[in-house]
């Protein structure tokens, strides 16, 4: 399967998005009534589950004095790929991505605010489709929106890749990671720039980062806006529950 | 808009998965049409222009086409005509034709790119309009033909909105409509039942009266007398029996090859056996083609035989039609001859066609003997293929000229494959038309280059700049010069040798900077890396780069001021490298001497030039050298070569001659590999995963058994457990009586060897680096990056190394250049063939009209021929034997020869004939078939009665006289740079 060809001479992928196209986004926040801040976030076929406790008072053994605990767990329904396997909930691919979670959502969350408590995140993939760190950690984020703990701000992370004629492509595709080409993760803070995770799945040459990252940046950026309107929707509907979206008029 | 595409696929486990995928429909597609102004699109996507419509007598209004995959498929070649332009190409054809044949595929990609045909490719599968989903119980075939379907009646509907305008009915232009071609019967009859025009592509070709030539390209399924004679072949089986029986183990599965000298005769290379498997007669061989992939079935074991060893041509006579009863010479070869056990190999049928091989063939017709009949035949040049039944209008204005043919079909019934004309050539025997052929079955890129890869040359007059100098290790001043054969104009390689102050020697090797020119990815570099090596034929050169490099400002010209990549040592006084070091460098050669004129100047004492100090210093450690490798198991092997004196205006022959070998030319060839040697350990120390180097592998032991049988009828034993052992013993053949015995025994293991390979280091193993002829554990290719891409590979990650250049992605990527070695494998194989190829058409002209006797020696006992060499030629051929096989009966009053499987000797009497038996033979062109000239070898010496030919008085002084004339015109065009080239080759 390798060495195919990713992107066609007239400029389409496999599945006929341009180069620099995002898949289709879904999201909703507050799915969940039990935890503190649940979101669901599809992205294409890649569809994601997460969910939010605390903060909280830490568990005495994992307690620090000056900052929060992160608590992360990051899991893959049974049924999410297309071959069914038994996935013990802690699989080599999964511990790693629970990992990469909690270091991406250090980077974003005012842990200083938090001293001796714990705040629990817990992201289930349903459909895996490719990109599956990314859209759990976006996921995450609105659950940590909806739940209402302070950011320093949005933290997005998306997935670029290199067709063979050295052209970016944005968010990788389950079918295009199996292609063979290279896949870089990227989870940054786009306003103020940051980048807060980085993960490249195969080398590609040094002169092609910087076009590659960019890529990944430009989508992080798209899907932090589309992630912000979801959120000032599901505010507004909140808010009008108690009729406090008339506020501002 | 986006839709979810559902199907279903089998895992490699057996497991039936559902795989979901998401599909984007677009709206964003614009429909190429120039007419339509509706479509946003930008002015260079747009093809479909309305000047460029062709008159069709079926269309007469201005019209677009839709082809059908089948069209595609079959029709290629009418395709690749100018007459059919302004098509919709649709992106479900596309993928049906790279599913179905990647050749169509690429040589269809080739005519989509080419701007003024008007070919546009329309993404059908993802535009919101023509996008359709598959139906419960559909055929995935049948889902497509609908797909293409709809997208034509949609362009038509399109077309005609966008026509709607008032200027447009003002102008009263005929309304363009889409046309679509299909030889599929159940989409056409579905396609005007929705409305849609329709067309076969032989009514439409035969309705485009402008080019009433274009009928003859189109490939038919059958002819119309072929319907009612009887079936002559087994059927083949279909995919799913090929598929079940090579599960199952009953059938097996490889590529066929075609025996060059048996038309009944060849053998499939299957995986796991030693030997290929043998398929002989007929009906065995079922239509198979050289380069098929077949499914075959083992005979019975009581029913293997061995290689016939006979020569048998199909005879060049009319058409004998379909009428196989065989004839009596086909009959005896097939007669079970009673072979030794240890003979008989595994033989079997071909039962079934994985993948047809089939591309285009050139030839020439075969003379037709009704009048103005339209089937004709065709004979390729390559032995290998059969003849090939055509249909042409144009025979009359074909006869003479070398044409070419592409195969459509084998129907069962057919004696002969069917095709169709492609194109012409020239004529018969014209010296661009042969060559054409040469580089056209050698699949040699020979086109002029294009204008956009001479636009990355650099602009002339070309001068160095002080930033060149200041970035190149100023060597001017040093005494260099190139040594190559006479009329070389592209020097790659220049030479210096100077004694250092502390008594040690530098020995310099500078290489032409290639890599300085041509800078990777632009399409110059791209169009080197097609064609991987500069072809040398008879008196012509297909460069690899263009003149303006290859000539001038690449070549290390005498005099002149040139870049070069130089490899540095410091020797002792007995050769051993006592520190090395690479740099790129300005130098300015000193002189650009041929081997002879190098040779003169070591040879003469009286000369104490620098130069000549310099040449018999490295001549003097070349010799160390050499010795050394030669204590290491360096093999030296033989090959006939000659070179031809070629007339510089008609570019025929004038002369041949045995090439002369000097000391001089070892002196450059052992420096040359030194600097391989040098770099590729380099290389590879450098970049472990991706540097290019080249391989010899070990010939199997099996490959070695004719050499060591030849060797030991004649009483010599040749070991070759290892290249030491065989170097040894092959010194040690030697005949006081038959001085030419030990090249012949050389010639004979040259043939054992394999084929030396380009790799990329990190996909194999360290022990498999080894190059055996050389026996060095590592090896690569530096000196010759003017003709050669793989040194400008090796240049490049030298160049990256020293840090005076930059690497780029390509260069380190391991499975790119492992793709790229495949192809400067193929490139370098085919270039040797064609090089072989052009040497024999020239001895086939050098010898026309001449009968002259030679001296030469049997270098194989065949069943009914010898093959006989003739060293002053380098030329090979075949003495054929009236041999007495089967139940035949001698008739009284023929010669017979008796062939003795023991000894492989053939009796005759009281003459017996051995391997590397001295014989005279007398050569002369047989010319009877204008199409097929060859050569004929005639016994003369040893003189049997009734069979060699007497050797009259008048004959002798017929000989002499045509050495005379070839003396006097020794002053031809000499063959460029051929020598040095096939003896590295070798190497
Ligand atoms: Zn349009």
């Amino acid at each position: 399967m390798s060495n195919f060809e990713l992107l066609s001479e007239q400029g389409l992928r496999l599945d006929g998005r341009r180069p620099h196209e995002l898949r289709c986004i879904k999201c909703k926040l507050g799915v969940f009534e039990q935890p503190d801040g649940s979101a669901y976030l599809e992205q294409g076929n890649t569809k994601v589950l997460a969910a939010v406790y605390g903060p909280h008072q830490a568990q005495s053994n994992k307690l620090d004095l000056n900052e929060v605990v992160i608590n992360c767990q990051y899991s893959m329904a049974t049924f999410s790929t297309a071959e069914r396997k038994n996935r013990p909930r802690g699989d080599r691919k999964s511990q790693e991505i629970t990992l990469y979670l909690r270091q991406a959502l250090r980077a974003a969350i005012k842990t200083e605010l938090y001293p001796r408590s714990q705040i629990d995140v817990y992201v289930e993939v349903l459909q895996a489709d490719g990109a599956n760190y990314a859209v759990a950690l976006n996921a995450a984020t609105l659950a940590l929106v909806d739940a209402g703990i302070c950011l320093k701000e949005y933290v997005v992370a998306c997935t670029a890749s290199l067709s063979k004629n050295n052209i970016p492509l944005t968010d990788v595709s389950h079918v295009e990671e199996m292609s063979g080409g290279p896949t870089l993760t990227v989870a940054s803070l786009p306003t103020s720039n940051k980048i807060a995770f980085m993960e490249m799945s195969q080398r590609f040459h040094l002169d092609n980062l910087p076009a590659v990252m960019e890529q990944a940046l430009n989508g992080c950026r798209e899907i932090q806006a589309i992630m912000e309107k979801e959120v000032r929707k599901h505010l507004m509907q909140m808010g009008s529950a108690g009729d406090w979206s008339n506020i501002a008029k | 808009m986006q839709t979810i595409r559902e199907f279903t696929r089998k895992t490699k486990r057996g497991n039936i998965l559902k795989i979901v995928r998401e599909h984007y429909l677009r709206d964003d597609l614009g429909c190429g049409a120039q007419i339509c102004e509706n479509c946003v699109q930008d002015e260079t996507s747009v093809a479909l222009l309305p000047e460029r419509n062709v008159k069709s007598t079926l269309f007469t209004f201005p019209h677009y086409l839709v082809l059908d995959t089948n069209v595609v498929l079959n029709q290629i070649d009418v395709l690749e005509e100018d007459a059919i332009s302004n098509v919709i190409v649709l992106s479900t054809v596309l993928s049906e034709v790279k599913h179905n044949s990647s050749a169509v595929y690429k040589r269809f990609r080739e005519v989509v790119q080419h701007k003024p045909r008007g070919f546009y490719v329309f993404v059908n599968e993802h535009h919101k309009d023509t996008y359709v989903e598959r139906e419960p119980g559909e055929s995935a075939n049948d889902r497509n033909d609908r797909a293409i379907r709809k997208a034509t009646l949609w362009y038509d509907q399109h077309l005609e909105e966008a026509q709607n305008s008032r200027a447009m009915k003002k102008s009263g232009r005929p309304r363009t409509r889409v046309v679509m071609i299909t030889d599929d019967v159940g989409n056409r009859e579905r396609a005007e039942k929705d409305g849609i025009l329709v067309a076969s592509a032989e009514e439409y070709v035969k309705s485009l009266t402008d080019f009433p030539m274009l009928i003859d390209k189109y490939a038919r399924k059958s002819f119309e007398s072929d319907k009612k004679s009887l079936p002559i072949f087994p059927t083949h089986l279909s995919v799913n029996e090929i598929h079940d029986g090579i599960k199952a183990k009953k059938l097996l599965q490889g590529s066929f090859q075609a025996s060059r000298e048996n038309y009944l005769e060849g053998a499939v290379s299957v995986e796991g056996y030693e030997h290929p498997v043998l398929i002989q007669g007929r009906e065995a061989l079922n239509r198979a083609v050289d380069g098929d992939i077949v499914a075959i079935e083992l005979l019975p074991q009581e029913e293997w035989t061995a290689p016939s060893e006979i020569v048998l041509e199909e005879g060049a006579d009319e058409d004998p039609g379909d009428n196989v009863e065989r004839t009596e010479k086909e009959q005896s070869v097939f007669q079970k001859s009673l072979t030794k056990s240890d003979e008989v190999r595994p033989t079997g049928k071909v039962v079934g066609i994985i993948r047809r091989k089939w591309r285009q063939y050139c030839g020439i017709l075969q003379p037709s003997l009704l009048e103005n009949a339209s089937r004709h035949l065709f004979v390729p040049a390559d032995r290998k293929i059969p003849r090939i039944r055509i249909e042409t209008r144009q025979a009359e204005q074909l006869q003479n000229k070398r044409i070419i043919v592409a195969i459509d079909s084998w129907p069962r019934n057919s004696r002969y494959p069917h095709g169709h004309f492609v194109r012409s050539l020239g004529p018969l025997g014209d010296m661009n038309t042969e060559n054409e052929v040469i580089l056209l079955e050698h699949d040699v890129p020979h086109s002029k280059f294009s204008e956009e890869v001479l636009s990355f040359l650099p602009k002339m007059p070309w001068v160095i700049t002080d930033e060149d100098y200041a970035k190149r290790v100023d060597l001017r001043d040093l005494y260099i010069c190139s040594v190559d054969p006479p009329g070389c104009t592209d020097i790659d390689d220049a030479l210096h040798c100077r004694e250092l102050p502390n008594g040690r020697l530098e020995v310099g090797v500078h290489i032409a900077d290639v890599s300085h020119f041509i800078r990777p990815g632009n399409a110059l570099d791209k169009e080197a890396a097609a064609r991987g090596t500069t072809v040398y034929l008879v008196g012509k050169r297909i460069d690899m780069v263009p003149e303006l490099l290859s000539s001038n400002l690449c070549s290390l010209v005498g005099g002149v001021e040139r870049f070069a990549f130089s490899c540095v040592w410091e020797l002792d006084n007995e050769a051993n490298i006592l520190a090395k070091r690479f740099h790129k460098s300005v130098i300015k050669s000193k002189a650009a001497m041929t081997y002879e004129q190098a040779q003169i100047i070591i040879d003469d004492a009286t000369q104490q030039t620098e130069i000549a100090k310099s040449l018999r210093h490295l001549n003097r450690l070349a010799k160390i050298l050499k010795k050394r490798r030669m204590d290491n198991g360096a093999l030296v092997l033989a090959s006939p070569e000659i070179r031809f004196q070629v007339d510089s205006e008609t570019h025929e022959p004038l002369e041949v001659e045995a090439k002369q070998v000097r000391e001089t030319n070892s002196m450059v060839e052992e420096f040359m590999l030194l600097a391989n040697c040098t770099v590729a350990e380099h290389i590879c120390a450098e970049f472990p995963e991706c540097a290019m180097l080249r391989r010899h592998p070990r010939p199997a032991p099996s490959n070695f058994e004719p050499l060591i049988k030849a060797a030991s009828h004649q009483g010599f034993e040749i070991k070759t457990d290892t290249g030491l052992e065989l170097a040894s013993s092959l010194d040690a053949c030697v005949k006081p009586d038959n001085v030419y015995f030990n090249t012949m025994i050389r010639i004979l293991t040259t043939r054992c060897m394999m084929q030396a390979v380009y790799f990329i280091s990190g996909t194999l193993q360290p022990e498999e680096f080894f190059h055996y002829g050389l026996a060095t554990p590592i090896y690569t290719h530096f000196t010759s990056p003017i003709r050669r891409y793989s040194d400008i590979i090796v240049h490049r990650l030298l160049a990256a190394s020293i840090g005076s250049d930059s690497t780029y992605a390509d260069l380190l990527d391991k499975k790119l250049n492992e793709e790229l070695c495949h192809n400067l494998n193929y490139r370098h194989k085919m270039a040797q063939y064609a090089g072989r190829a052009s040497v024999a058409l020239n001895t086939h002209l050098f010898f026309r009209g001449k009968t002259q006797d030679e001296e030469g020696y049997v270098l194989f006992v065949r069943k009914n021929a010898l093959q006989v060499l003739i060293p002053k030629f380098g030329l090979e051929g075949t003495v054929y034997l009236n041999s007495l096989s089967g139940d035949k009966k001698p008739t009284p009053g023929d010669v017979i020869f008796t062939f003795n499987e023991e000894d492989y000797t053939q009796r005759c009497g009281n003459v017996v004939f051995h391997a590397f038996d001295p014989v005279t033979v007398r050569l002369s062109l047989d010319s009877r078939n204008v199409q097929h000239e060859k050569l004929v070898f005639q016994l003369v010496k040893p003189y049997i009665k009734g069979f060699s030919v007497e050797l009259t008085a008048e004959q002798s002084g017929d000989v002499e006289m045509v050495d005379a004339t070839t003396a006097n015109a020794a002053d031809g065009v000499p063959p460029q740079k051929k020598s040095k080239k096939s003896q590295k080759k070798k190497k």
